[in-house]
């Protein structure tokens, strides 16, 4: 049984519809990504995952559960968790601040384990680990991005979903992100990704989607889909 | 020296033009320094006494703000009904207006005033959930237009105060609520302490500035060093983000009217021990505006904003009045929100709750 499973979903804002019939799996431990153009609806469908959008039809089961009219609160303790795109660091916290509130809907049984997993955030971003006093607001896109991604971790997802986490990042910082993401992937989280950057985000997949105009066009192994030629037509700029 | 000059020049004229508008204000307005400075330090006293009450009340302008940007009108009559809630209480505990002061011990005193504290904190924070429950929540259903919140917020004022006004004394008997104001149960008989400067500080000033300031610190902790707090500050910076924490922005909101609530009933508490023949249906609605322009002062949406916003607006108001009279101490904090708002929008200390300029 996959961990999350989207059957026919479509979403719509007024009487445009930004997702239509989109249904996909994330199987335990794997790294899944979603690429697609702008407005092909990939933002939607995270946020659809996430609750914080309400679905026209279609349903969303994880983890053994339908969770498709369940709280958007309530799915982040069901361990649904995302990183979403343009970041969302809460500007006038500071970093401690702002990863406390990843760990918001978690109960720590000890003091010993929130320091741990507080320990593994500073160990897989040690700027983060500099800086716990910089006000968020203030911190460069790159060190934003990082800080999203810690305070999704705080919340110890089983899914974690990262919207977009190379936007407007210069390609140095965004190589970096796409090696923590694969830490964070080895370490036994799952994770679905939305990406722009399809190179990097194939090479680095189990499998992927993509998604043009709301819509599922292509599925397969990340690799596979690296030599497609339709795919490498379309996002990777080779002719 | 002590009158400005222009008036000088004018009374020559007074007499001839009486009628001439401008000449009438000068018959008003009195500029008068002298007064400001031979009785700075009472009018410093006295401001601050009223400014902390504006400012527990202006707390709750403020946090509603930060989270819904909602300026609730109604939260002047929270105010008016935390006064008469901690009234009904020492009615309650036995205590009938009479016009003497009760004379119960220290001890006795505080405790009863702690009782009484508490009953209009609870009343307070109770109506300022169920407003929220309501008026305001049944429109966040709707996704209304932000117009519809600020109309329905001066109705339900409106209401609450008419609902004290004409339906309370049917419930009670005629003993609470009407047309005129309640008949004061005095606790405390205002005896001056000591004097400084020529300002005599009574020992009701000090209960009051101690326990506002008391208050205040503990809401400011209670914002910027709890996880409630946290889920504050999330829902006002980033709702959705918060959301994607799980925040229930649901619970938030309503934990926000009611902490503000509670301070309201706190301030309603204070301000009866100084004004004890202000509990009347009508007796919010002045201070609750007062306590928006000091939040404003501060910077809508701050915290510490609205508690310095507070205690400026009291002394300023109060030299004010020793400038210009006191029939215009209410003008001088109104244009002090004009002037705030054509110059500093911000306020004092911007918006740090809420979302951040950054």
């Amino acid at each position: 049984m996959p961990l999350l499973e989207l059957e026919n979903v479509s979403v719509s804002y007024g009487r445009i519809e930004a997702v239509r019939g989109v249904s996909l799996t994330v199987e335990e431990g794997e790294l899944v990504t979603l690429i697609g153009a702008n407005g092909a609806g990939k933002t939607t469908t995270m946020r659809a995952i996430s609750g914080i959008r309400p679905l026209s039809t279609g349903t969303i089961r994880f983890d053994g559960r339908d969770i498709t009219r369940m709280k958007a609160h309530e799915r982040v303790v069901a361990g649904v968790v995302q990183a979403p795109e343009g970041r969302g660091v809460f500007p006038g916290m500071t970093v401690i601040e702002n990863l406390e509130m990843g760990a918001y809907a978690r109960t720590f049984k000890t003091k010993a384990e929130h320091d741990a997993t507080l320990d593994n955030v500073f160990e897989l971003f040690p700027r983060l680990a500099e800086r716990k006093t910089q006000v968020g607001g203030t911190m460069s896109g790159g060190e934003q991005q990082m800080l999203a991604i810690g305070r999704a971790l705080m919340a110890r997802p089983k899914l974690l979903l990262l919207d977009e986490p190379s936007m407007g990042l210069a390609p140095m910082v965004i190589q970096q992100i796409f090696r923590i993401i694969s830490e964070i992937h080895d370490q036994g989280t799952t994770v679905l990704l939305v990406e722009q950057n399809a190179q990097q985000a194939l090479s680095r997949s189990d499998r992927a989607y993509i998604l043009e105009t709301g819509e599922v066009t292509t599925t397969g192994p990340g690799k596979d889909l690296l030599v497609d030629p339709a795919v490498k037509a379309a996002y990777l700029g080779v002719a | 020296m002590s009158t400005l000059l222009l008036s000088d020049v004018l009374v020559s004229a007074h007499a001839a033009l009486p009628a001439h508008p401008l000449l009438l204000a000068d018959g008003v307005i009195d500029f008068n320094t002298s007064r400001l400075f031979s009785s700075f330090w009472s009018l410093t006293v006295d401001g601050l006494t009223y400014g902390a009450i504006y400012a527990l009340i202006a707390v709750g302008y403020t946090l509603v703000y930060g989270v819904l940007r909602l300026i609730n009108f109604a939260h002047s009559e929270i105010f008016m009904l935390g006064m008469f809630g901690q009234y009904a209480v020492l009615w309650g505990l036995g205590f009938t207006p009479q016009g003497d002061v009760y004379t119960q011990g220290t001890v006795l005193t505080v405790l009863y005033l702690l009782i009484a504290m508490i009953g209009g904190m609870a009343v307070s924070g109770g109506a300022a959930v169920g407003l929220e429950r309501v008026a305001y929540r049944p429109l966040r259903k709707r996704g209304a237009p932000s117009l519809t919140f600020l109309i329905t917020a001066i109705g339900a004022s409106f209401v609450l105060q008419e609902f004290v006004h004409f339906v309370l004394p049917k419930l009670t008997g005629g003993n609470f609520g009407g047309t005129t104001a309640q008949q004061p149960i005095r606790l405390v008989q205002e005896v001056t302490v000591f004097s400084f400067g020529g300002a005599d500080v009574s020992n009701v000033d000090i209960v009051i500035v101690i326990a506002a300031l008391a208050l205040a610190f503990l809401v400011d902790r209670f914002v910027n060093a709890t996880k409630f707090g946290r889920g504050i500050r999330a829902v006002a910076q980033d709702p959705v983000t918060a959301t994607l924490m799980g925040v229930s922005r649901e619970r938030v909101i309503m934990q926000t009217f009611l902490l503000g609530g509670v301070l309201a009933g706190a301030a309603a508490m204070l301000y009866s021990l100084k004004i004890p023949n202000g509990i009347i249906y009508s007796g919010g609605f002045i201070l609750g505006i007062k306590a928006f322009a000091a939040a404003v002062l501060g910077g809508i949406g701050n915290l510490r904003g609205a508690l310095l916003g507070g205690l400026l607006l009291g002394v300023m108001e109060l030299y004010g009045q020793a400038l210009f009279g006191t029939e215009w101490r209410d003008v001088v904090a109104f244009v002090i929100l004009v002037l705030v708002l054509l110059f500093r929008p911000t306020g004092i200390l911007g918006e740090s709750l809420g979302r951040a300029r950054a």
